[in-house]
């Protein structure tokens, strides 16, 4: 069976391709603190679920350490020039889309096949994780496509993963980090202070109070913890439930459905949800890495208005 | 209360633009420390949810075959195909992407989409190359607004779709949460109480991309003119 773990490995192999390449790159004058930042996290990858807790955190600071006080750089090679790339757009046409177009298309045939493709009774893939094998078994076949179609040099993908990963930067390790830092903030119940703190300032006798409360609730938690999962059952337990539904008398349904939807507007406007609001910025070489924050703050906000509307329209609707 | 000092060591550095990462792992650091935590008790704690969350980071594998694809011309040939269509205009472009995203989201199909392997190289290039088809060579101030745009037209389309789907996680979550609490509700009918959310999604956003276009005119106009 495939489970995640042949991902990571997968994963590892990559990012150890790519502390390699830095390594050899005398162009990139900072080339040693790449190579220690990707092979260290290649480690992560190849064996992090075999070492003790306390040695991967070490692994994680080091990390850190290396990207923030080190600095990581960029090779100055650029892989093609523009009219290189023009040249070969004209030369193999629309067929450039047919391996891009895979990834996505494969994956989500992924997604609905391996829950029906048994091999002596167990699945193919492991099903709890059955999107993200996809992902990267449709990422696989799309590489696969690309070089027999390119015939590029062997070693081109990996060295064009490390020119992408490095214009990326540490940004690509921060969703990661962000999530682990959710985990600990749940392991030390941040959420229930914050309820707390939430429950003893608004006035309960007005209902139309309470919902506004409710959703502004779901929102600016969610923007401190990056997570909506994250904000929901703590709002819910805290504000939701005792109050519009109990008090109140509200619809559960209404609540949780709109309630969680005032939560994403908050994902919109956080740099701690970083991998829609963070990476994309790096991936897109924009210098503001709030650049996509401040597109998304006029909708999020103007939908967090219609979120309360709704909610108070339709929650009581009996 | 202590346990808070997580929440402010993240604003603060976020906020005065200190390494997000070293900010990240301070405030991890600081709020096991102030929940009782001994110094190496909380690396390992740390750790160990650095590893279960690497599933996050599974993305970056489309990274060889994107890079690949870009060094043959994919993103001057996804410009190649928009200067063919008089009609496309930057406006157009994102409202179609908004719209297919929305709707496959909504049908569950969240993967049809996403930053590295569909907004870079796809939808990002084909904006830009149709704000040149009308507009000529673009201030770059004007270019990175329109890589922005991108990037938030897949993020808005996709969250406000996905709820519409049962069975996605935050459907899943909201029914194991409230079960617990001794309240039961039915994941369809969750899925369609998101539904004036997502209509009201698609308005707000498509309004503002629609006016997008006249914007980028006037941005151009007024570069020009200085320069």
């Amino acid at each position: 069976m495939i489970t995640l773990e042949h991902v990571y490995w997968l994963t590892g192999l990559m990012m150890a391709g790519v502390a390699i390449v830095n390594w050899r790159d005398r162009s990139n004058a900072r080339r040693f603190n790449n190579t220690v930042f990707w092979g260290v996290y290649a480690v992560t990858f190849l064996t992090g679920s075999r070492l003790p807790d306390l040695a991967n955190g070490f692994l994680v600071i080091a990390m850190v350490l290396v990207a923030s006080i080190r600095g990581l750089g960029q090779g100055s090679k650029e892989g093609a020039t523009r009219e290189e790339r023009d040249e070969s757009a004209r030369r193999w046409g629309n067929k450039l889309f047919i391996p891009a177009l895979a990834i996505p298309l494969v994956t989500v045939a992924g997604t609905i096949l391996f829950k029906r493709i048994n091999i002596s009774g167990a699945p193919l893939v492991d099903l709890k994780q059955v999107t993200v094998i996809s992902l990267a078994i449709a990422t696989v076949l799309a590489l696969v496509l690309g070089m027999i179609m390119l015939r590029p040099p062997l070693l081109a993908p990996i060295k064009e993963a490390r020119r992408l990963l490095d214009a990326v930067g540490w940004a690509a390790v921060l969703p990661q980090m962000l999530a682990a830092l959710g985990a600990l903030f749940a392991m030390a119940g941040v959420g229930n202070v914050v309820s707390g703190l939430a429950q003893r300032w608004i006035p309960l006798d007005n209902s139309f109070a309470v919902v506004t409360t409710y959703a502004i609730g779901m929102a600016v938690f969610t923007m401190i913890m990056g997570n909506a999962f994250a904000a929901f059952p703590v709002m819910t337990a805290g504000i939701g439930l005792p109050l519009i539904v109990h008090k109140f008398g509200g619809d559960p349904t209404v609540m949780a459905a709109i309630g969680m939807l005032s939560g994403f507007c908050g994902t919109l406007m956080t740099p701690m949800a970083a991998n829609f609001n963070i990476v994309p910025t790096a991936l897109l070489e924009l210098p503001d890495e709030y650049a996509v924050i401040k597109v998304q703050i006029p909708t999020a906000l103007m939908l967090l208005g219609a979120n309360i509307l709704l909610m108070n329209f339709l929650v009581f609707r009996h | 209360m202590l346990s808070l000092i997580g929440i402010v060591i993240v604003v603060i550095g976020f906020v005065l633009r200190i390494n997000p990462l070293l900010v990240v792992m301070t405030a991890g650091i600081a709020t096991g420390i102030a929940s009782g935590l001994g110094p190496l008790e909380v690396v390992a704690a740390f750790g160990k949810a650095f590893i279960t969350s690497r599933y996050v980071a599974i993305v970056w594998l489309v990274l060889p075959v994107i890079g690949l694809l870009e060094h043959a011309g994919l993103k001057e040939r996804a410009r190649t195909v928009v200067a063919g269509l008089h009609a496309a205009t930057t406006s157009r472009i994102l409202l179609a992407y908004f719209a297919v995203r929305q709707i496959t989201a909504a049908l569950g199909l969240t993967s049809l989409g996403g930053h590295p392997q569909m907004v870079r190289p796809l939808i990002a290039p084909m904006a830009e190359g149709a704000a040149e088809n009308q507009y000529g060579e673009l201030p770059q101030s004007v270019r990175y607004k329109i890589r922005a745009h991108a990037a938030a037209t897949d993020n808005i389309a996709l969250f406000f779709g996905e709820d519409i789907f049962i069975a996605i996680g935050s459907i899943l979550l909201i029914k194991g949460f409230l079960d617990q609490n001794g309240v039961h509700v039915e994941p369809t009918q969750l899925a369609i109480w998101a539904i004036p959310t997502a209509i009201s999604a698609f308005v707000i956003h498509c309004t503002r991309l629609l006016l997008l276009d006249r914007k980028l005119r006037a941005e151009v106009a007024t570069k020009i003119e200085k320069a």
